[in-house]
């Protein structure tokens, strides 16, 4: 089998997996424990978070576990809304966003925000100067992605930032759930960020774990109350042996990170310069450094996107629709509707989404299978 | 840029009269203590400045470990070249392409203890400005009252040194020409900050720590030791005197008014202190208290408690406001850990509501029913002590077990 749907889930590392077992089995006191069972679950835990905090170069009261990706982008967009509602219900974020933000932003819009979809190029990228003209005395949320989840492209996080370093009250948010382990954190926590949202099932890592960066000062709202865990900000008894595990996950990532980065990015060159030669084939995401190395999304024009999905895993390689999470939906892709995709365009998009154990010799074989797959449907298009 | 050598530029210690050679000499012992893991370094402690020659090791983590070492005014990473212009000027250059990226004002300033070297000082700063503008016609500007960049050139009898940052030192005086200091030391906020302050006036700090078990927690006791141990990077090792104080909390509870709790609480630690000061040739006791801050905080509060002894109390704080004194215990990182929940032996038995303004006499008269020498010796036939120096773990003691699962 080759798996290249890593941007829909990971495999979680055996090394993961043997950590998250051994603190479920010996360390399963509840951190909030006054005895010295749950102390050593507390320190585990802090442990955890210190190590999570030093590989980004962040504080550790700066870090605050969270169950994955969607709650992260909820908590920051609703806590924000709920905190800040009194000095204004103005949020900007992009076309493009991740359904976690895309869904948020509706249901506020529901409750009096005013929300403001920056447009996207063809390339899916928004334009900083949109922000700064979108920017409102009553804005107090700015939600940007980091990586687009569909095509790749990574957005300008650094060049907005510059801009909202002139408004220092507004909330800048950054969706970094497809950045983790791309060479990119220089981007994301550059100093004008408040909050990134990560997911861990995204990088080995078991699911149901996540967390989210908060600058020190910043204050948002709680979206799950309860017992007062994570300073208050997140309740519900913490999932140590998860966000120990994680926290595993994230060191070995960061270890592999650089020679992941070159071996993803060559097997993306490798497939990019093999489709590049077919008529029918059109590619949305760049081979440059505007784009993740990790993900390539093409469409062979004609044929819908789930049927190309199924050939593949017919021959045992399995790729996806745009997105994972509305793959099924059968929704015109998001973000190639707002790049002005044509439809035909559109509905034929696959995703091919690399991690770190891919070779280049997978590489090779999908172009291979392609090869075999366009020959078939080249009849059905012509 | 492969600094050479550090300049340090010593404080207020410059000005001491006579004291100056023993303090001098402290400092040198102090940077020696902060800079010990760096086997190459070495420290020259003269009457002007002081000198740490790095021979290769990393300047940036020599520099982090001075910072903290009191009784340093500024100092400065220093490049060390040969005793001819050409040498310097390169060195200059280097200096100008790697810390200047926009246009910027400049000035040379050359001071010259060599009247041997044939350039002087006027000449230095001429021919070097007017070096440098020539090379960097787009960069640079003179401007000898405010420039942006100084660029500093000794020329010493041993060679040359150029250096342009300044950094600013921790101030205060070194550790130890004060002499020692007993730190009562809660595991609040406030007494981490005393001790702070304390040391940074050169007084050479153990820490003394009631604890009552079952009352207090373990814990407690760990996050007292942990307060310690940020506080050892100032000095390099911090004693810590952990003092058994249950029977006292509870014979106090048992026969004392409940009004005067805390007043009599307090009277016997302070002795429990005096004592420690006698064996250990202390001078005076520290404490966190502010004025006005809580019950046990006024001046009348502070006269009912100091009649039991004769050492000077000190109290670094007493003048500052809560958020002020949260400020330096951000900046010495110990707010994080001083605010963790667990109760001390100061908030254990705590009256509802105590006496703002107790009198010594009717202190006094309560104690009279308390075997006040028995409960003090017991107390200090228990004493522990621990010597505490920096990067150790008494919150986490399973740190190394968990790193394997990390």
């Amino acid at each position: 089998m080759i798996y290249f749907d890593n941007s829909a889930t990971t495999k979680i590392s055996p090394e993961v997996l043997a950590t998250y077992d051994t603190v479920s089995q010996k360390i399963w006191g509840n951190p909030s424990s006054l005895h010295n069972f749950g102390e050593e679950a507390w320190n585990l835990l802090e442990q955890a978070r210190q190590q999570v905090a030093k590989l980004f170069g962040v504080k550790a009261s700066e870090i605050i576990f969270t169950s994955g990706g969607s709650e992260g982008d909820n908590w920051v967009i609703k806590g924000t809304a709920f905190a800040k509602r009194r000095f204004g219900k103005h949020i900007i974020t992009t076309a493009v966003e991740h359904a976690a933000v895309r869904n948020s932003m509706a249901q506020l819009e529901e409750l009096g925000f005013n929300v403001t979809y920056l447009p996207v190029d063809s390339e899916g990228r928004i334009n900083p100067a949109d922000v700064k003209a979108a920017l409102r005395p009553d804005t107090i949320l700015v939600s940007i992605m980091a990586v687009n989840n569909e095509i790749g492209t990574v957005q300008p996080i650094k060049e907005v930032g510059e801009i909202l370093k002139d408004y220092p009250n507004v909330h800048y948010m950054v969706d970094a759930v497809q950045a983790i382990g791309k060479g990119l954190d220089s981007a994301i926590f550059s100093d004008r960020v408040d909050f990134a949202t990560f997911s861990g099932h995204k990088f080995h890592a078991p699911r149901g774990t996540g967390f989210v960066y908060m600058k020190s000062g910043r204050k948002i709202a709680p979206l799950i109350s309860g017992g007062g865990q994570e300073r208050t900000l997140r309740s519900g008894t913490e999932n140590t042996p998860g966000d120990v595990a994680m926290a595993r996950a994230i060191r070995l990532v960061k270890e592999n990170e650089q020679r992941a980065v070159q071996q993803e990015q060559a097997i993306k060159e490798r497939i990019y310069d093999h489709l590049k030669k077919f008529d029918h084939v059109k590619i949305f995401s760049g081979r440059d450094q505007g784009f993740a190395p990790h993900i390539l999304c093409f469409a062979i024009v004609g044929v819908r996107g789930e049927t190309i999905v199924h050939a593949f895993e017919e021959q045992g390689i399995y790729i996806s629709t745009t997105s994972a999470c509305s793959s099924k939906k059968h929704a015109e892709a998001g973000t190639l509707a707002a790049m002005k995709a044509p439809e035909n365009e559109a509905t034929s998009a696959v995703r091919i989404s690399l991690g770190d154990q891919n070779t280049i010799e997978e590489a090779d074989k999908f172009n291979q299978v392609f090869d075999n797959l366009y020959a078939g449907f080249k009849k059905i298009i012509d | 840029m492969q600094y050479t050598e550090i300049m340090v530029r010593y404080g207020e210690l410059s000005t001491k009269g006579r004291n100056k050679k023993s303090f001098i000499d402290r400092l040198g012992t102090n940077v020696r203590h902060a800079l010990h893991q760096f086997d190459q370094v070495k420290v020259h402690a003269q009457q002007d400045r002081l000198h740490v020659q790095l021979n290769g090791a990393d300047y940036d983590q020599v520099m982090k470990q001075l910072k903290n070492v009191f009784g340093i005014q500024t100092f400065s990473p220093s490049i060390k070249v040969a005793k001819d212009f050409a040498a310097v000027a390169k060195a200059a250059e280097e200096m100008v392409e790697e810390q200047v990226d926009h246009p910027i004002t400049f000035k040379i300033e050359t001071r010259r203890s060599d009247h041997h070297f044939p350039i002087d000082t006027f000449e230095m700063n001429d021919k070097l400005g007017g070096d440098l503008l020539h090379k960097f016609p787009d960069k640079l500007k003179v401007d000898v009252h405010h420039p942006d960049l100084t660029i500093r050139v000794e020329i010493r009898l041993n060679g040359i040194f150029l250096s342009s940052e300044t950094i600013k030192g921790a101030g205060g005086l070194p550790v130890g020409t004060a002499g020692k200091g007993m730190m009562m030391l809660s595991g609040g906020i406030d007494s981490p900050v005393a001790a702070y302050l304390g040391m940074k006036r050169g007084v050479s700090m153990e820490m003394v720590h009631f604890f009552s078990p079952p009352y207090t927690s373990p814990q407690a006791l760990a996050k007292a030791k942990q307060l310690t141990e940020k506080l050892a990077k100032y000095c390099g090792h911090i004693k810590f005197i952990q003092v058994p104080f249950t029977e006292i909390q509870e014979t106090v509870k048992e026969k004392v008014p409940e009004g005067y709790l805390m007043t009599i609480q307090r009277r016997m630690m302070l002795r429990l202190a005096t004592a420690l000061m006698e064996k250990r040739h202390g001078l005076a006791i520290f404490n966190g208290e502010s004025l006005g801050q809580v019950a046990s905080q006024t001046m009348e509060s502070m006269l009912a408690i100091e009649d039991v002894t004769n050492y000077p109390v000190l109290r670094p704080v007493l003048s500052f406001d809560k958020a002020e004194i949260i400020k330096i215990a951000e900046d010495i990182d110990t707010y994080d850990l001083s605010i963790l929940p667990y109760e001390d032996c100061c908030t254990v038995f705590t009256p509802p509501s105590p006496k703002t303004k107790p009198s010594v006499k009717k202190a006094r008269k309560y104690e009279q029913h308390l075997d006040i020498d028995g409960l003090i010796q017991r107390s200090l036939d228990g004493v522990k002590i621990t010597d505490i120096h920096p990067g150790e773990d008494f919150l986490n003691q399973n740190e190394d077990v968990f790193a394997e699962l990390l």
